[in-house]
Order: C-alpha cells, then sequence, then structure tokens
C-alpha cells in the first residue's frame, strides 16, 4: 500500500483495548479509511461493547426460535409453514435534532432488518418518551416524529398496529423513539447476511450514497450537548417511495431464488455490509469503491465507507444469476451496481484509483473488544423511602382523582397520534390500534387461520423507582396485553435505552433491568430473540439522564384468529369478572405521580411462580369463546381498566369493591394500584361459573365484581354500598378522547 | 359469468394487492395485477379497470400526476370514452382527476394531517357503475386514508355535477346527516366520490376494498361488498 494517507496511533479515537486488538493482529499503521470503519464499528451502537457482557442474562432459546440474537431481526415459528420477523431499533439521538426525518428513516431501518430476513413488512409499531405534553418543545417534538413516522409508513404502505407513548419530564432533551416492524413469510424464503461462496458477486441496490449519516452511528452513542445541533448532517433523509420498490424487487428476486445472502445498509453502511457478511460466511469481501454511485462527487473513500445514506441493500448473487436479478432491478426502475465478489481470505479488502486502501480481517471490524463497565448503586435510589403511602384520601375526593387520572399525559387517548397512520392496509388488522390491548394482525394472505399479536410495553417510572422489579414487570405487562386478546406470548425483542454506561450508577440500573427481564422471560417461558441498546440517552447541559426505559417488543400466535378479542364492552348487564390479586402497589403508578406527585412507594412484582399458568388460563378462557371483552389492568388500576373498556363500548358499569381480592381494604389502592397479573373479563351469566372455577383450580382469585350498564355512569359502590365513584361517561369521555389534539391543534 | 378485471401497478401502488386480495379472494372474480408499463397494451382483454390507492411516485409534484401522465394512462382514457368500466380508490381517484377522466381537485385535508380512520359514505345516486345496487341515502361503513383527499370544484364545476347527478358519496353521519363534523377533510360539499356523466368512470378517496369482509370492521359489517356487486351488477347490464 504506497502513496497511502496513513493515521498515527495516538490519533485514533479508540480505546488503548480497542487499539491494542487492532495492533496486535495488524503491526502496521492504519489508513485513513481503515481508521475510520474501526471507529464506527467500535462505536456503542454497532459493537454493543457496553451492553455485551451483561446481555446473556437474557434467555435466547425455546422450540419456535428460528433466529435469535444476532441477526438483523429475530424469527419464530408460527406453524402452517409460517414464520413471524419482528425486531425493534431505536432512532432517539437523530430524532431529538430532527424529528421527522430522524424518527422517519427509522422507520425505514426498521422495515429493511425485516425485510432482508425475507420476509415482507406487513406492520409497524412505535413507542415514544417525551417531556410534558403541555410543554411546547414536546409539541413541537410529538408533532414531527409523529409526521415522521406516519409519512414514511403510509407512503410504504405498511400498516400501524400499535404503539406506546410515556410523557415524563427526563424525556424533554432526549426523546426516545423507538420504533418496531414485523413481517410474516414462509419458512423456506429465509434469508442470511451471509456470504459463503467464494466468488459470488456483491451487488448494491438502491439509492445513491451521499455525505448523510455520515458517522450516525458514532453520534449515537454520544451524550446530546449544546454543539449538537452541528451534527444535524448525521440525520439521514429517507425516501420511502424507493423503499417501495426495493421491497417489491428484494421479495421477488428471493422468491425468484435468486439471492445468496442479502443485508441492509443501516448503521455504518457499506462497511458493515462487507465485514458481517463475510464475517458470519467464514469468507472475506472484495469491492472497488469507484463502482459506487456517489451523490457528491468530491466524497473521500472514507466518507463513502461509513456513510449510512438511506435506501440501500447489499445482496450477495451467484455470477450466473446477475442477468436474471438485474432484470428484476431494473423492472422496478431501481439503480444497482456490482461492488466486487466474495473472496477467500477472511479479509475485507477495498480498491480506490487502483490502490488497496482498506485490508482488514473481518473479525477486527464485527468483534471488537468489549468494554468493561463499572456498576454502583445509584443515589437517588438511597434516598427513596421505598415504602411510601399517600393518606387515604376522603370518599368525596374520589371523583376529582378519578377525573385527573383519565385526563392525565400518561393516560388519554392517543388517537390524534395512531390516526395519522394507515392502520388498514394490507387487510390483516383485526384487533387494530385503540382497540385492545395489543394488534391482531390475520394471516389469510398466506392461507393461514392463525392470527398474530404485537405489543410495545415500556414504564420508565417502574423501573427508575425499582430497576429489577420495574424491568421484569415490562416483560409480564407486554405478555399480559399480548394474552388479553387472546394470543398465547412466544417471544420477544427489547430496546433498552439508558443514559451514560461510563457512569457505573446507571449501568447499575442497566445490569437490573435485565437482569429482571431475564428472570421474568424464564418464568414467563418467553424467549429474547433480538434487541437493541441505546446508551448516552444525557442531556448534558442540565445533566439529565432519562429514566431506565427499556421498551419490549411481545409478539404472540393465536391458532385461530377469529377467536381474538378486544378491550370493549359489548353489552349492558354482562357480568364484570376481575382476575388476579390486587396490591399494595402504588410505585410508579398514575396515582402516585399524577395525584400526589410522588415518585416514590413500592413497584409491582412479578409472581414469578404462578405467571405462566395464570396467562396460559387467560388465553384458554378467550380461546373457549368464554369471555366478551378482555383487557389488562396497568396504568391507573382497576378504575382506568374498566373505564377504557367504557369508553370503547359506550356503555356503563356499576361494580362494587366488596368482592376484589386484596391484601388492603384502602379504597384508593383497590382502585389505583397498578400490581400485575389481573385481567377485567366481560361475560354473559351462564359462562361465569365456569370462568371462576378455571381459575380457582390453580388458586387463582377470579371474582364477580359488578356489571356492564346501559345507563352511561362510572359507579363503584364500597362494602356499605355507598357510592364512591359516581361519574358521566361522556364526560370522562370527551376530556380523555379530546386532550391530546386540543393541547397539539388547540380547543375548537 | 365471471369478471375478469386489472388492476394496474404503478410505481408506489400499496393499495394493489389488497384490491386484488377483495376481488379475487371475497368477490370470486378473475383479476390480473399488471406491472404498468406490462399493461399499456393489454386493457383491451379485461371487462374493467381498477387504479389502485397508494403513493405513486411517492406524490411527488402532486399526488397522482405523474401516473396520470403515463403511456398507459392514454389507453385508459381512450377505452375509458368508449365506455369501458374504470373505477379509481383513493390515490386512483386522485390519477383519475389528474388525468382528466374526472373533473375537479384533490388537494390537502383541511386538518393539514394524514387521516385514517373509518367514515359513513352516503349513497348519492344509483347512476354510477359502483353504486349500481345502491339506494339513494344508504351508509356504508368505510375506512378513510389519505393526506389530499379533499375534493374541490369551483361553483360552475359544482353545478353541472349536481345537475347532472355525478356526485356519487357524500361524508356523512349516523343519521345519515350531511354535517360539517362528519366530513373528515374539508371537500366540498362533502363530496368522496364522483363519476362522469356517462357512470362509466367513478372515483372514491374511501377504500372499499378495507370494507369487504366482516372481520376487518369495527362494526362486523362488509359494505364494501356493495362497491363491487355494483359493479358485477353494472357489468351484466352492459
Amino acid at each position: 500500500m504506497s502513496q497511502q494517507e496513513y493515521i498515527l496511533k495516538d490519533k485514533i479515537n479508540l480505546t488503548e483495548e480497542e487499539k491494542e486488538a487492532v495492533y496486535s493482529v495488524l503491526k502496521r499503521d492504519l489508513t485513513l479509511s481503515e481508521a475510520a470503519m474501526l471507529e464506527v464499528m467500535n462505536s456503542e451502537h454497532c459493537s454493543y461493547k457496553s451492553s455485551r457482557p451483561v446481555l446473556p442474562k437474557l434467555p435466547t432459546e425455546g422450540p419456535r426460535v428460528i433466529c435469535g440474537p444476532g441477526e438483523d431481526a429475530g424469527v419464530v415459528d408460527i406453524g402452517d409453514g409460517l414464520a413471524l420477523v419482528f425486531k425493534l431499533e431505536s432512532h432517539n439521538h437523530p430524532s431529538a435534532l430532527d424529528p421527522y426525518n430522524g424518527s422517519a428513516t427509522g422507520i425505514g431501518g426498521i422495515i429493511r432488518d425485516i425485510l432482508c430476513m425475507g420476509a415482507r413488512p406487513i406492520g409497524l409499531l412505535d413507542s415514544f418518551r417525551l417531556g410534558k405534553l403541555s410543554d411546547p418543545h414536546t409539541k413541537w417534538l410529538l408533532k414531527w416524529v409523529t409526521k415522521g413516522v406516519g409519512s414514511y409508513g403510509n407512503c410504504v404502505g405498511i400498516a400501524n398496529a400499535g404503539g406506546d407513548i410515556e410523557f415524563d419530564p427526563s424525556f424533554q432533551i432526549n426523546c426516545l423513539i423507538n420504533v418496531g416492524c414485523f413481517g410474516v413469510m414462509r419458512k423456506e424464503e429465509l434469508a442470511h447476511s451471509r456470504a459463503n461462496t467464494p466468488g459470488d458477486k456483491l451487488i448494491l441496490l438502491g439509492g445513491s450514497t451521499g455525505r448523510d449519516g455520515i458517522g450516525g452511528a458514532s453520534f449515537a452513542s454520544k451524550n446530546i450537548t449544546e454543539e449538537s445541533e452541528s451534527d444535524r448532517g448525521a440525520v439521514q433523509i429517507g425516501d420511502p417511495y424507493m423503499k417501495k420498490l426495493i421491497i417489491e424487487a428484494t421479495l421477488e428476486a428471493i422468491k425468484k431464488g435468486l439471492v445468496e445472502g442479502l443485508k441492509d445498509l443501516g448503521a455504518a453502511g457499506v462497511t458493515c455490509s462487507i465485514s458481517e457478511t463475510a464475517d458470519m460466511g467464514g469468507t472475506g469481501t472484495e469491492i472497488n469503491l469507484e463502482n459506487i454511485r456517489l451523490r457528491e462527487s468530491d466524497m473521500a473513500p472514507w466518507e463513502i465507507l461509513i456513510s449510512e445514506s438511506q435506501e440501500r441493500m447489499f445482496f450477495v448473487v451467484k455470477p450466473e444469476n446477475i442477468e436474471k436479478i438485474g432484470a428484476v432491478f431494473s423492472k422496478y426502475e431501481l439503480p444497482y451496481e456490482i461492488l466486487g465478489e466474495v473472496t477467500e481470505s477472511g479479509k475485507c479488502v477495498v480498491k480506490y484509483k487502483g490502490q488497496t486502501i482498506v485490508d482488514l480481517p473481518a473479525h477486527l471490524l464485527t468483534k471488537p473488544p468489549a468494554a468493561d463497565r463499572k456498576a454502583s448503586y445509584p443515589k437517588y435510589l438511597s434516598a427513596l423511602n421505598g415504602k411510601w403511602l399517600p393518606k387515604e384520601p376522603k370518599i368525596n375526593e374520589f371523583n376529582d382523582i378519578c377525573r385527573k387520572i383519565m385526563s392525565s399525559d400518561n393516560m388519554i387517548s392517543r388517537s390524534w397520534v395512531y390516526r395519522q397512520y394507515d392502520t388498514e392496509i394490507g387487510l390483516h388488522s383485526v384487533v387494530k390500534s385503540g382497540q385492545g390491548d395489543a394488534g391482531v394482525f390475520r394471516l389469510s394472505e398466506f392461507n393461514s387461520k392463525r392470527g398474530v399479536a404485537v405489543t410495545f410495553d415500556g414504564n420508565s417510572q417502574q423501573c427508575y423507582l425499582d430497576p429489577y422489579n420495574g424491568g421484569a414487570g415490562i416483560l409480564m405487562e407486554s405478555c399480559s396485553n399480548i394474552a388479553a386478546v387472546g394470543a398465547e406470548p412466544i417471544a420477544f425483542t427489547d430496546c433498552l435505552n439508558f443514559g451514560n454506561p461510563e457512569h457505573p450508577q446507571v449501568f447499575w440500573t442497566f445490569e437490573k433491568v435485565v437482569e429482571g427481564l431475564g428472570d421474568a422471560a424464564r418464568a414467563l417461558d418467553v424467549p429474547c430473540v433480538g434487541g437493541n441498546v441505546s446508551f448516552y440517552n444525557h442531556d448534558e447541559v442540565n445533566d439529565i439522564a432519562v429514566k431506565p426505559s427499556p421498551v419490549i417488543f411481545a409478539a404472540g400466535l393465536l391458532e385461530d384468529v377469529s377467536k381474538a378479542v378486544n378491550a370493549k364492552f359489548k353489552e349492558a348487564d354482562e357480568f364484570i369478572i376481575l382476575i388476579g390479586e390486587t396490591k399494595t402497589e402504588i410505585g410508579g403508578s398514575e396515582y402516585s405521580t399524577v395525584i400526589h406527585q410522588k415518585d416514590d412507594g413500592i413497584v409491582p412484582k412479578v409472581d414469578f411462580a404462578r405467571v405462566k399458568t395464570l396467562l396460559t388460563k387467560v388465553v384458554y378462557v378467550i380461546k373457549s369463546g368464554l369471555v366478551t371483552a378482555s383487557h389488562d389492568i396497568s396504568k391507573g388500576g382497576l378504575f382506568a381498566a374498566l373505564t377504557e373498556m367504557a369508553i370503547l363500548g359506550d356503555l356503563g358499569y356499576q361494580i362494587n369493591t366488596n368482592r376484589i381480592v386484596a391484601d388492603t381494604e384502602r379504597l384508593d389502592i383497590l382502585l389505583f394500584s397498578e400490581s400485575l397479573g389481573r385481567f377485567i373479563f366481560t361475560a354473559k351469566e351462564e359462562n361465569i361459573e365456569e370462568i371462576i372455577s378455571i381459575f380457582a383450580e390453580d388458586e387463582i382469585s377470579a371474582s364477580f365484581i359488578g356489571r356492564v350498564t346501559q345507563e352511561k355512569k362510572l359507579v363503584i359502590e364500597n362494602n356499605d354500598n355507598q357510592s364512591i365513584v359516581n361519574l358521566s361517561l361522556d364526560e370522562v369521555k370527551h376530556v380523555w378522547k379530546n386532550r391530546m389534539e386540543e393541547e397539539m391543534e388547540g380547543k375548537k | 359469468m365471471t369478471m375478469k378485471v386489472i388492476v394496474i401497478q404503478f410505481s408506489g401502488s400499496t393499495c394493489d394487492r389488497d384490491l386484488v386480495y377483495a376481488m379475487r379472494e371475497v368477490m370470486g372474480w378473475q383479476v390480473d395485477l399488471v406491472w404498468y408499463k406490462e399493461a399499456t397494451n393489454v386493457l383491451d382483454d379485461y371487462d374493467a379497470i381498477f387504479l389502485p390507492g397508494g403513493f405513486s411516485y411517492g406524490d411527488h409534484l402532486r399526488a397522482g400526476i405523474i401516473a396520470a401522465n403515463t403511456a398507459v394512462m392514454d389507453n385508459v382514457k381512450k377505452l375509458a370514452n368508449d365506455g369501458t368500466p374504470v373505477f379509481g380508490v383513493c390515490n386512483g381517484f386522485q390519477i383519475l382527476v389528474e388525468s382528466g377522466l374526472l373533473p375537479g381537485a384533490l388537494i390537502g385535508n383541511d386538518t393539514l394531517r394524514f387521516s385514517c380512520k373509518w367514515v359513513n359514505l352516503r349513497v348519492e345516486t344509483n347512476r354510477s357503475a359502483a353504486t349500481s345496487l345502491g339506494i339513494k341515502g344508504d351508509l356504508w361503513r368505510v375506512p378513510i386514508a389519505h393526506g389530499e383527499g379533499r375534493y374541490f370544484n369551483d361553483e360552475l364545476g359544482l353545478k353541472e355535477l349536481n345537475d347532472n347527478d355525478q356526485i356519487v358519496w357524500r361524508y356523512a353521519d349516523e343519521n345519515s346527516q350531511i354535517t360539517k363534523e362528519a366530513n373528515p377533510n374539508g371537500s366540498i360539499e362533502n363530496i368522496a366520490g364522483i363519476c362522469n356523466l356517462e357512470g362509466n368512470v367513478v372515483g372514491l378517496m374511501p377504500h372499499p376494498e378495507r370494507a369487504s369482509e366482516s372481520a376487518l370492521s369495527p362494526w362486523g359489517t362488509d359494505d364494501g361488498r356493495l362497491y363491487f356487486k355494483s359493479i358485477e351488477n353494472f357489468f351484466r347490464r352492459i
């Protein structure tokens, strides 16, 4: 390598350990391009260097698992010869700076992850963590992330299947924008990110390569500072129209058997593609950089190598199929170029203007050393009481408390957001956004009676107060949402959003959340099939880290999708049944934060020994057609769950608290505790006994607590038949339904 | 005799496969999905032509305008003028308007937002091919999903549409009333769909293909089927 620009060891932005790992193998100076590639592949975002030592705490195996962590997306067997492919990812840092393009390209990226496993993407989900809703900056972010997610997803033609929004001041600067996608395919159409056979050709399809997203992965591995505005060039720009064509062309090429390996270009761009396909296939790759189509002609080779320009896919193709695949790409009017080929060398070699500018063993790029992070017990936790309980409110205060809870940032209807998303396209959605605890998609397109259920969940309040139980709790909550529509939870993926991992107190919360998730996953028997970690969600200006915010994407399976239920009250006089035990667990609840403005108290715990049985029974009673509506109890407790069912069905309820099985008689706890493992069902009178006895077999509490009423009133009575809550459904519904729109658009 | 129809797949169509599913699986028709370039010279083989929804050419310049200027649309226009039934749903309606087969314009929603929700369509006439079995005043529950679905026409144009009975559907409330609240996008006179003078070219913003099976409807309805059944009926008549 003559006349090369080399870079001195001390100028390279790698840690001592990372440099040692490179120089001990290479024993020479690095070229500028090699250094850029190593820097980006060693970034937190690409290398998972902080999280990698902790993640083995999550179980990843199970009879349904086809592909677990390590591939672009998790793949699970759902029967009838079909596989479900799903994944979620963060796009936090770009969205904080440029909410429209940041969130849009988040959708673009997650779609590619599903596509590159060979599946047609059919559903999208999103999770937003933002500051208080009334804050103007929050409104600006919410408006544009919604537009970004919507305009990309709508244009590419993939339905929204659900989502999750939390408002909390800790996300004021560092908003968290996580997006998920899922797809379904015939099992035999599974594609791998591999280059197995030397001599195969490497093709780059789609958009041209520009300076957008240069160093995006490195940028996502930094805290946000006042200078971050100048990083705006690190935010990519998406083109959903081209993505739609890429989806069709890729699926057609796979169907025709023309694809040996497939990789999407996301973080670290071409660098990631040529190194990961080589490393996974045990081969090498050699490309000629001049073959890449550039948007800006004066780009330096290192910029081309790490550019994160959107709408590009990387194909490994047999030489004899080049012409055929070219015809497919040309039909869709998509440009492509042959970059080079697969070699036997185990190296990534890049040529540019007759020179070899990169000659690195692939594993140096794909397997950088892990970082050794320290963990220490956070000071804020020592300052908490941990057992805090508010004074019990007077009976005449309950109506007002209930009104406040149903109109709080975290309870109000999200319809202003999801009405901007196409929830119908694809003809799959049976339980749609806002109708139940999870989105349910039918698979009739694949000639199957089955259905899949999907949900996004998180609870940063509870994870903040008690990272271990909070972590376990969100997986339980997620799987409960899946069960509540009648689906068996089968697998999950996670997105772990935290502050700076170099802060030992932050890292401690990360370790505990993962431990909690792992223990809950084993108890629930659901494997983790992939995930994403986003660190450095830390606002340096005000020195605020986000609350620990894992987001779970759980997936479930219905053998007969026509048995799915939603949360809507169906008919007056039907019986209301409460499943599960209510405990004095209000830490991080809406009641504590909204009514008492207190970040303290006991966080709900998962009953590890019994959760699996509980959810199996829930699915069983729904599958048997015994219940007419079903809802999991979570934010806002029993009161909020009942009220949501009433709002959806436009019917009232009357219940009595005397049959609520609980460890306390305090009315506020009975109504607002967020204890896990509780469900509300409605059922016809003739089925009540059977439902209760099915749960009684395993000593799970199940009791009839009241009836659905024609009169549109929300009535809750205590032991003395005195009404403690008596509200007009229409009044509560009006605020719940319209508040977000009024905040965003002004009062009509 | 089963209907044999073509769905033209433009670059950026996204509702093409849904339309095919509804017509093939639900209605039992013979349906071909054909890439727009390959469709140009085969249109004669079909009983009816469908332009699906989506974002043809990414909605660049103006929704539907680039697709309206493709070669295949020249032939669609010829056939439409000779009486072949032609139907446009959502982006397909926008293409029909941009190609001059239907009058008026479809502009950005008055909310300035994309909007996806179920609405009520009041059937205004049974003289169009897509409402031949409808009764004036019928309510159909069908979902919308668009950002540029606000129908506009000038005073003279509106008068002509009304005088010639070319307004096929209007957005209405639960009680069949034409109200401002029932109008999801600010369309003039709550217009959701129109037809040409002859009634063989019909454009509609909402999606009947998404409302043809009770499993997909929040109310367990399948009103979208009336759209396709009317087309079948119309075809039998001609």
